[in-house]
């Protein structure tokens, strides 16, 4: 497994099964279950999903960063190829192991540049710690590098910027920071929980460049959590979409958004303004269209339905559906569905 | 401008706290330089001049011994101001590190502040006096348990602050840059905890010098012979009814002293309070 020749072929990151319960005052939560992908060096993977869907605790469950007030059981396995070309499980590592990984091999930019930054130290001060930290630079070293990832992110006037505090920065700015801070040791895996939700639309379209364009630079891959649908057509390769804590459609990204296959997918999708307008609006009358919605909402996760868990809000329900979870099943072109009825149209 | 000069500009922007440090800066600087300015023992005794009124020679009158008021006052303050530095600092540096780690470790939590809310339950001078009986009465053991009585409070402040810190999405992000927990602790959480810290050590320190003085008049304190305000206070106050400068000038020195200390923590707390900070 450790063969340097199959080195290129195996994927950076590998997670099989993974699920993650908290125990909570009303019961145990099921976060995330049987969640499963592979992310080939390089690509781009959009794990998209609405808010509790468990995008974000699947990424910090790879990190190994659950809040520490949360009692959460994490299972199932997530295989990392190291710089070294050894192959890890992330989710075994103790955490010194895991510290030595953080920020240094992985990485992570946060939602909110505006709390992502310690207010007390200067944004140098913040870039040179990661550095030090994992190079082992002494201060003036890991400053000069810290310039030097502020220039790499379009930070105007890096020397200066360097000595200044968090709060003299703009949200944009911020991010950038923030990015600047995940890049500094060259991570081989980025994971992006929701990068550009707290900015506002122009400065979103530049971070997100900026992140295209320093993922071709020097090749890493990202994980992007997200529930912008228009930021995963224009920046993934892959697709993941979650629901209730489970993927229900994984697929390329042309793929899923050509010809969605689970209704929730399909939902998702029709919610669009642009998507909408495609399809001639039928719920409103001429000139403006009604946007649609899926009906219903998300099942409590401490009661969940026995079946397919979007089964309650799903209009082409059947009978099947509410006797067990439909498995994740591989179909065609190179895509898995959660869905009776993909399942249905494959064996047919 | 210069930062320094543009923060010192803002904090005396009212005049009263101006005039409360400047105050203060006075007496610092009196009590350390009375040795190199005075020769005079402040213990040395005159039984002619007995409670002689404040006049050119004795300013602030001489006590029941003949003792120079004004100069045991000079004195006092360099005992007085010792005691309440070296409590606030030292209350400060374990209630710190006590509030720390309560407010980071939820293990740690439940048992350290039932400990802390079981010592505040006890009235200040009440638990003093029973430290110093325990103790034994001198001068630094004075100190130990003004140290003991004003740690809870820094320890719960200090809490308060961590557990909003803690929850702060830089502190996740260090985590996430591979940071050790006693590096997030000393680097991220404790720069953010210095404004409560340092409105806490002048209120600590204005109260330490109320309470020696109240411990001390109480004759549980510092050793009569040692000249600080409490005990000059302790010591005359037999002779008030004849002699009122005996402890009306003590008084006032403990009252300018611990209103200035107030004061310029006020005025500290509102500079660094944000919230106030637009309004000014």
């Amino acid at each position: 497994m450790n063969a340097p020749a199959s080195q290129e072929a195996l994927p950076r990151l590998e997670v099989r099964n993974l699920s993650v319960a908290f125990g909570t005052a009303e019961g145990r939560v099921q976060s995330v279950a049987e969640v499963s992908f592979s992310m080939a060096p390089g690509q781009t993977l959009a794990l998209v999903g609405e808010s509790g869907s468990g995008k974000s605790v699947t990424s910090l469950s790879l990190m190994g960063l659950h809040a520490r007030s949360a009692r959460a059981e994490v299972a199932g396995e997530a295989w990392f190829v190291r710089r070294d070309g050894r192959r890890i499980d992330l989710l075994a590592q103790p955490e010194s192991e895991l510290r030595r990984l953080r920020g240094n091999e992985i990485a992570m930019v946060f939602q909110e540049p505006m709390t992502s930054l310690n207010p007390v130290l200067t944004v140098g001060e913040q870039i040179a710690e990661s550095v030090r930290l994992h190079r082992g630079l002494d201060r003036r070293a890991a400053l000069a590098r810290a310039r030097e990832m502020l220039e790499l992110v379009e930070i105007p006037a890096a020397a200066q910027r360097l000595g200044e505090y968090p709060h003299q920065l703009s949200g944009g700015m911020r991010q950038r920071v923030m990015i600047a801070l995940a890049m500094a040791c060259e991570p081989s895996l980025l994971i992006a929980d929701e990068p550009t939700t707290a900015l506002d639309v122009t400065i979103q379209a530049q971070i997100l460049a900026l992140m295209g364009r320093l993922q071709k630079e020097t090749g890493m891959t990202l994980l992007f959590v997200t529930h912008n649908l228009g930021v995963v057509a224009q920046y993934a390769d892959q697709v993941a979409v979650m629901y209730a804590g489970r993927i229900v459609e994984a697929a390329p990204v042309h793929g899923l958004f050509a010809e969605p296959r689970h209704p929730y997918t399909q939902g998702l999708l029709a919610c669009l303004p642009g998507m909408a307008r495609h399809q001639g609006g039928d719920a409103a009358g001429p000139g403006r269209k009604r946007l649609r919605a899926i009906p219903g909402q998300v099942s409590s996760p401490l009661a969940p339905p026995p079946g397919c868990a979007f089964g309650p809000r799903c209009a082409q329900r059947l009978a099947a559906c509410e006797q067990a979870m439909p498995e994740l099943r591989s179909l065609p072109g190179q895509r898995q569905s959660r869905c009776l009825l993909s399942h249905e149209e494959v064996s047919a | 401008m210069n930062p320094t000069w543009k923060i010192l500009r803002r904090l005396f922007a009212r005049r009263v706290v101006l005039a409360a440090t400047l105050l203060l800066l006075a007496v610092v600087v009196v009590a350390v330089l009375v040795p190199w300015l005075s020769s005079a023992d402040p213990s040395a005794m005159d039984i002619s001049a007995r409670l002689h009124k404040p006049s050119g020679e004795h300013w602030a009158g001489t006590d029941e011994l003949g003792r120079d008021v004004a100069l045991r006052i000079v004195h006092g303050a360099r005992y007085s101001l010792l005691i309440g530095g070296v409590t606030s600092v030292g209350a400060v540096l374990l209630g710190t590190l006590l509030g720390l780690l309560a407010g980071y470790f939820r293990r740690l939590d439940a048992p350290l502040m039932r400990l802390v809310d079981a010592m505040m339950s006890f009235p200040d001078i009440l638990l003093g006096i029973a430290l110093v009986a325990i103790l034994g009465p001198s001068l630094w053991n004075v100190v130990l348990a003004l140290v003991i009585v004003y740690t809870p409070r820094v320890a719960r402040v200090v809490r308060a602050a961590t557990l909003v810190l803690r929850e702060l999405l830089f502190v996740d992000a260090a985590r996430a840059l591979g940071v050790r927990t006693p590096w997030i602790l000393w680097r991220h959480i404790l720069p953010n905890l210095a404004s409560p810290i340092l409105v806490q050590l002048t209120f600590i320190f204005a109260y330490a010098i109320l309470c020696e003085a109240g411990l001390s008049f109480l004759g549980v304190g510092v050793p009569p012979e040692i000249p600080t305000w409490g005990t000059m206070i302790a010591g005359s106050l037999d002779y008030a009814d004849r002699a009122l400068w005996v402890i009306l000038y003590p008084g006032l020195a403990i009252v300018l002293t611990a209103l200035s200390l107030q004061i310029l923590g006020d005025g500290v707390r509102d500079l660094l309070d944000p919230k106030l900070r637009k309004a000014a």
